[in-house]
């Protein structure tokens, strides 16, 4: 559990408290109704993995779990997420015995050369895990469809098509041994 | 080098610790800029008060409040003879905005919302004038943006070799085109961004900007704020992509942020939002094209004119290398007979226009591909043949065009195979079995058509760039270059390098970029010029450093420095096992001690090593083992590449499908075929935007109707074809040690230009403007289906 | 672009959203799914002075197929309508639409109802209401009233939902026998909204000709629009080419819509593919319906 009051607060404007659970660890904030989930996970809760990069929905880089469910974390208020469970891209690796661990899907990104500048990224690792959860054996169809809400400017989409079908197939393997 | 070795840079970036740079400074405050709501007006009156009572407000600052340099207009970067009435803006609006988005106040608070906040209840008095948007308005000048600058001219410059009037007249064949470019933009997935921190108590300013180029920040800095150099410091962060728009600098943000800084006593940090970036940073493209060209029966140029009209925005900060790159790889890889180009580069009022990749070449590749395109379709020869007519022969390398290219330098070609090219891109898509399938659809109703398009890209431009590589004492080997990465995978390619260089696993080797502490001279990253200018220095300055590290240990294990190999990291003599000596070690003895301070360090000390009748630093020798070099090269080293394209588009709809995209692709030796195919992929993504979606779409109010992702047409995975079929060719480069030209701008050069071809070739009539969306081509369809309307030809 | 303040209130029950909204007035706004509000809140395009939240009125997250129609509560998100399989039975032409609202991860939050009230003329859901003949239930401190689809959508943006109401259901009606549906659109890029979109439904007579034939519009016309066909249509077999190039049904469409043009395409480029994509989608419901009439009959 961690408890956040943003630093250099200005206290006029109404605050709420909000419990979220975060990757598996609680975090209590007390936050504005009009802070964005986005801005409440980057700099109330410093967990900078989820970017922004449009505040308006469309390119997907700010998608996050919530309740296993893709969403977009700018279109969403810290206040109406009270009580949720959300993963980040800082989630997704292994953790207790497996630290560090790359999970399947970071682990095929890494080896489809699916990322460049990494921005678009995180976006794409959640909603590729989430995706799979549902779907794990894509054709590519399937795989292009599951990615079709992210815009990504570096890659040209053809290697993370390649990542998701790789982390099907990496998801299996381990699943196997 | 040459292996598809895995991304350092990736394990960071996939677990979310990646450092970009609105991830910085959680201490700072924050900054919302009041942008101009107007394309071309006075600035009458900005009142403040009703912002004043925001809480957590700190600071507003406009005009008035600059001082010193700060109050003169921002740098131009490039100066150019023929740029005769260059303007560039103001940090904050002085007397008049210029276009929408132009900065006018600068709020300073808590927080971005609170500083928003604040900016929503400024209110600034306006005299609205009549703004200038689009070339046909600004070739016009019934208004002038700006009002001593005459027919809103900027630059006018004409390069020419032979008489191309001449050779135009006297040639048996004659036609003319008129085309249309229009504006896109780079937008990377990060815009940009500025933290700085001023240290009272060292008196620094430390910055991290969003940039492409590290040393031109802290040198613009240094010079606006009053600062030595030596006490600004520029740090590049991750960076979430660039695309050239974020080579610009210094942005009004750029010197208003340390302003704030010093001024505040307290970090501030700028990172603009997905509308900001669309009104305020840069685009690119948009031109009008009118060729003259004259030419034989069997094809071959006999003469070119090129007269086009380059639309720079409102200011013009990065001087003419845009409509300059038009001018001179508009030539591609053809010998034009006489060659004449003239361009006017003229003021809108509208976004700054500066490089975005590719640069002015997509606008040049276009000009000539749909000339060789219209004089096959003239002559009824095929058009690929047309163009292996023209070609500059490997043989005639290097190729001097008598042409003045972007770098100040002679436009000469060093190398290139494009025969060879043509002819594995003609295998690669089947060019041969083209018509015979053509007509096959044809037959059942459907409307397909092939494109093809050439470039030549002159890339490592100078003037240089520097590379630093250390062998520290625990062995790792700590390499440091200046130009800075937007996701090329810098640090992996150099540790490349210098893995082969020096004998180290790659692991051992960390590479920084873009941070002036640890490399002050640098010029870069553009012109797809990475590569072959930091990796060339960082290889010269591994082998410094290997020279060093062998006269070291030859001298500690008793050998000849040529009898000697470095594998893994430890140096030993060749084919003799067991005599060997750490790099670390090395290290440690090239630096002769009086005080050892830790067990591995007391091998140096004064009463373990040295020779009593040598100095324990030789004369010409430096303690450490260290190489740092430079490499700066007589000219660019020049990439091509020919692109082919099959669509479809719907007899009833005019949707445009993409049936197969195919790459040929030479920039010389590969450092790492896995990122140079990954360059391939983006630009050819971007081409596609920019050929069927993107465009910058303004109002005749100047402002600009798709400022958002849901307007401005970004392709999505759904845009872009489900496979790019890529064939290599190596010609390495004659300029360089390792051989190499660049990759990045590959993709998108020829988009413009092959789309167009292989559009008209499946509608029949010529394409002449682009970009062209389904709605455009179904308008074109109906204009070209009126009787009495002009046929073109199907070029 | 961050959001100007507001206050917030989040009820536990529609009761109290029902009493919040009462005494708020028209200085509140709804978040629901906030997939079209939170953007324009950003962009500072709205300025509401108040939020109520009512995510957390889980008794409103159902989706419930009868004989007569399928009933979307107000929480539904669009993800879950998408996939019931009861509502995919009762009326295929739900799933169709849904299929085309932007992504996934967008139908993950927004809700159905939701994109009925934001009323966008471009909106994929609004047409298949007006379509099917459905209706949006609204409640308020004062009770509640049902809304048929032809009077809900009063212009671009604008819906018939009065301050203090809250849009609690939305209702769909059924697919009839020997009746089939299709959805086609066009957008620029995948997932975008429509440059042009069709949902049309046909019922076949017992010969297999058809007997009616309605289309219902998206991004044509300031609110849906729904045009008879049956004129060009009627009494037609099912599998006859009604996309040719000679299309009747194609022509009545073109000159029956009367499209705005926008910086993505021009209004005779909408009017071309009203009449392009009503005819395929014709011909496309014609034939599901004669597969549901033979299902039927065997």
């Amino acid at each position: 559990m961690s408890e956040a009051i943003q630093p250099g607060a200005v206290q006029s404007e109404a605050r709420h408290r909000v419990a979220l659970t975060v990757n598996g660890i609680e975090h209590r904030v007390a936050v504005p109704a009009r802070r964005l989930l986005s801005d409440c996970l980057r700099h109330d809760l410093g967990l900078t993995g989820t970017h922004v990069g449009c505040e308006h929905g469309v390119c997907g880089a700010c998608t996050v779990l919530v309740g296993g469910v893709p969403m977009r974390s700018c279109l969403l208020l810290a206040v109406s997420m009270d009580g949720e469970q959300i993963t980040t891209v800082e989630g997704l690796a292994g953790t207790g015995d497996t630290a560090g661990e790359l999970s399947p899907v970071q682990q095929a990104f890494a080896e489809c050369h699916g990322l460049q500048c990494g921005f678009c990224t995180p976006g794409f690792l959640t909603t590729i895990t989430a995706g799979l959860a549902d779907n794990p054996d894509p054709t590519p169809e399937q795989a292009r469809e599951l990615i079709g809400g992210n815009l990504c400017r570096c890659t040209g989409y053809q290697n993370i098509v390649a990542a998701v079908l790789r982390a099907a197939e990496l998801t299996r393997e381990r699943g196997a041994s | 080098m040459g292996e598809p070795v895995r991304r350092v840079e990736d394990r960071r970036l996939l677990t979310g610790n990646g450092r970009y740079l609105d991830d910085l400074g959680a201490d700072a405050v924050e900054v919302a800029v009041l942008r101009s709501p107007h394309a071309h007006a006075k600035i009458l009156d900005i009142d403040v008060t009703g912002a004043l009572e925001v809480e957590g407000l700190l600071a507003i600052y406009t005009y008035d409040d600059l001082t010193g340099p700060l109050a003169d207009p921002l740098p131009l970067l490039i100066p150019h003879p023929a740029l005769t009435h260059g303007r560039t803006q103001y940090p904050l609006a002085r007397d008049e905005v210029n276009y929408v988005g132009e900065a006018v106040a600068f709020v300073v608070a808590e927080n971005r919302y609170l500083a928003e906040d604040a900016a929503e209840r400024i209110v600034v008095s306006y005299e609205v004038l009549p703004p200038v948007v689009g070339i046909t308005a600004a070739r016009a000048a019934e208004q002038l943006v700006h009002p001593d600058v005459p027919g809103n001219v900027a630059a006018h410059l004409v390069q020419e070799v032979g008489d191309a009037a001449a050779a135009i007249a006297a040639a048996p064949h004659r036609l003319e085109l008129d085309l249309t470019v229009e504006r896109s933009a780079s937008t990377p997935l990060e815009g940009r961004g500025v933290l700085a921190r001023w240290d009272a108590d060292a008196q620094r300013l430390r910055i991290w900007t969003s940039t492409q180029t590290s040393t031109g920040v802290r040198a613009a800095v240094a010079v606006k704020l009053g600062l030595d150099l030596g006490s600004v410091e520029v740090i590049t962060p991750d960076v979430g992509g660039g695309f050239g728009v974020k080579i610009v600098h210094p942005w009004p943000e750029e010197v208003l942020v340390p302003m704030a800084a010093r001024a505040l006593g307290r970090p501030v940090k700028w990172t603009e939002d997905r509308r900001e970036h669309f009104i305020s940073s840069a685009h690119e493209r948009g031109q009008q094209q009118h060729v003259e060209v004259g030419f034989d029966d069997d094809g071959r140029l006999l003469g070119l004119s090129v007269r086009f009209w380059h639309d720079h925005g409102a200011y013009i900060p990065y001087g003419l290398i845009v409509p300059i790159i038009t001018s001179t790889q508009l030539l591609g890889p053809y010998k034009p007979g006489a060659y004449r180009v003239e361009f006017e580069s003229l003021y809108t009022n509208t976004v700054i226009v500066t490089p975005y990749r590719g640069a002015g070449r997509p606008q040049g590749v276009y000009a000539m591909e749909r000339t060789m395109d219209a004089i096959a379709g003239y002559l009824g020869l095929d058009r690929a043949e047309v163009r292996e007519r023209n070609f500059i022969q490997p043989e005639e390398m290097p190729y001097d065009h008598g042409l003045i290219f972007q770098d100040g330098r002679p436009l000469v070609y060093d190398s290139g195979d494009f025969p060879a090219s043509l002819a594995k891109l003609k295998k690669l898509v089947g060019w041969d079995d083209w018509p015979a399938y053509q007509a096959a659809a044809r037959a059942e109703g459907r409307r397909v058509g092939i494109g093809l398009a050439c470039y030549v890209e002159g890339t490592g431009v100078g003037p240089y760039e520097g590379g630093h590589v250390q062998v520290e004492t625990t062995g790792k080997v700590k390499v440091a270059t200046g130009l800075t990465s937007q996701g090329q995978g810098h640090q992996t390619a150099f540790a490349q390098i210098v893995a082969d260089e020096l004998g180290v696993p790659m692991s051992d080797i960390e590479v920084v970029t873009g941070d002036t502490r640890r490399f002050p001279y640098a010029v870069g990253t553009f012109a797809s010029r990475a590569a072959v200018m930091s990796g060339s220095a960082i290889a010269l300055a591994a082998r410094a450093a290997r020279a060093k590290i062998l006269k070291v240990a030859a001298d500690a294990l008793e050998a000849e420095p040529g009898d000697l190999e470095i594998v893994e990291g430890r140096v030993r003599v060749k084919g003799s096992p067991g005599a060997e000596i750490s790099l670390g070690t090395v290290a440690v003895l090239s630096n002769p001690l009086r005080y050892a301070f830790d067990e591995a360090s007391k091998a140096a000390t004064q009463f373990v090593v040295g020779h009593p009748d040598q100095p324990p630093v030789g004369e010409d020798d430096e303690p450490g083992i260290e190489g740092r070099d430079y490499y700066s090269p007589v000219g660019s080293t020049f990439a091509n590449g020919m692109h082919a394209v099959i669509v479809e588009t719907d007899p009833d709809t005019a949707e445009i499908k993409i049936l197969r995209y195919c790459v040929v692709h030479d920039c010389g030796t590969l450092i790492n075929p896995m990122i140079v195919e990954g360059q391939v992929h983006g630009g050819v993504a971007q081409g596609v935007g920019g050929a069927l979606y993107e465009r910058m779409a303004y109002d005749e109010s100047g402002q600009l109707q798709n400022a958002s992702f849901m307007d401005f047409l970004m392709p999505y995975v759904s845009e872009v074809p489900a496979s790019i079929e890529i064939d290599h060719l190596e010609t390495p480069s004659p300029l360089n040690p390792l051989g190499i030209k660049g990759a990045g701008e590959a993709g998108v050069i020829p988009s413009a230009a092959v789309f167009a071809a292989a559009i008209s070739d499946a509608e029949g009539f010529a394409i002449t403007s682009m970009p062209i969306s389904p709605s455009e081509l179904f308008e074109l369809r109906a204009a070209h289906a009126v009787p009495g309307q002009q046929e073109g030809d199907r070029s | 672009m961050k959001p100007p303040a507001f206050d917030y209130s989040r009820p536990e029950s529609l009761d109290e959203a029902l009493d919040l909204l009462a005494g708020f007035g028209p200085d509140a706004k709804v978040l629901a799914g906030g997939q079209s509000l939170l953007p324009l809140l950003s962009m500072r395009l709205a300025a509401p002075s108040r939020l109520v939240d009512v995510n957390r009125l889980a008794e409103l997250a159902y989706v419930r197929s009868g004989p007569d129609a399928v009933r979307v509560g107000a929480l539904a998100r669009h993800a879950a309508v998408l996939h019931d399989a009861g509502a995919r039975d009762r009326q295929p032409l739900l799933a169709e639409a849904l299929a085309a609202v932007a992504h996934p991860t967008i139908r993950n939050r927004g809700t159905s109802v939701g994109s009925l009230v934001h009323a966008d003329p471009a909106a994929e859901l609004p047409a298949v209401l007006c379509l099917l003949g459905g209706s949006v239930t609204l409640a308020s401190t004062a009770g509640r009233r049902t809304v048929p689809a032809g009077e809900f959508f009063l212009g671009p943006l604008e819906s018939a939902v009065r301050p203090g109401e809250l849009a609690v259901e939305a209702s769909f009606p059924a697919l009839g026998a020997r009746s089939g549906t299709a959805f086609l659109e066009v957008s620029r890029r995948h997932g975008d909204y429509a440059v042009c979109g069709v949902a049309v439904l046909v019922e076949l007579d017992s010969d297999l000709r058809i007997a009616t034939a309605r289309a219902g519009y998206l991004s044509v016309a300031p609110t849906p629009l729904v045009l008879d066909l049956t004129g060009a249509a009627g009494g037609r077999a099912y599998d006859a080419d009604y996309a040719g190039p000679e299309s009747a049904v194609a022509a009545l469409v073109r000159d029956a819509v009367d499209p705005e043009p926008d910086i993505h395409a021009s209004a005779a480029y909408r009017r071309q593919l009203a009449g392009v994509l009503t005819a395929r989608a014709l011909g496309i419901a014609a034939r599901r319906a004669a597969g549901a009439a033979a299902e039927v009959a065997a």
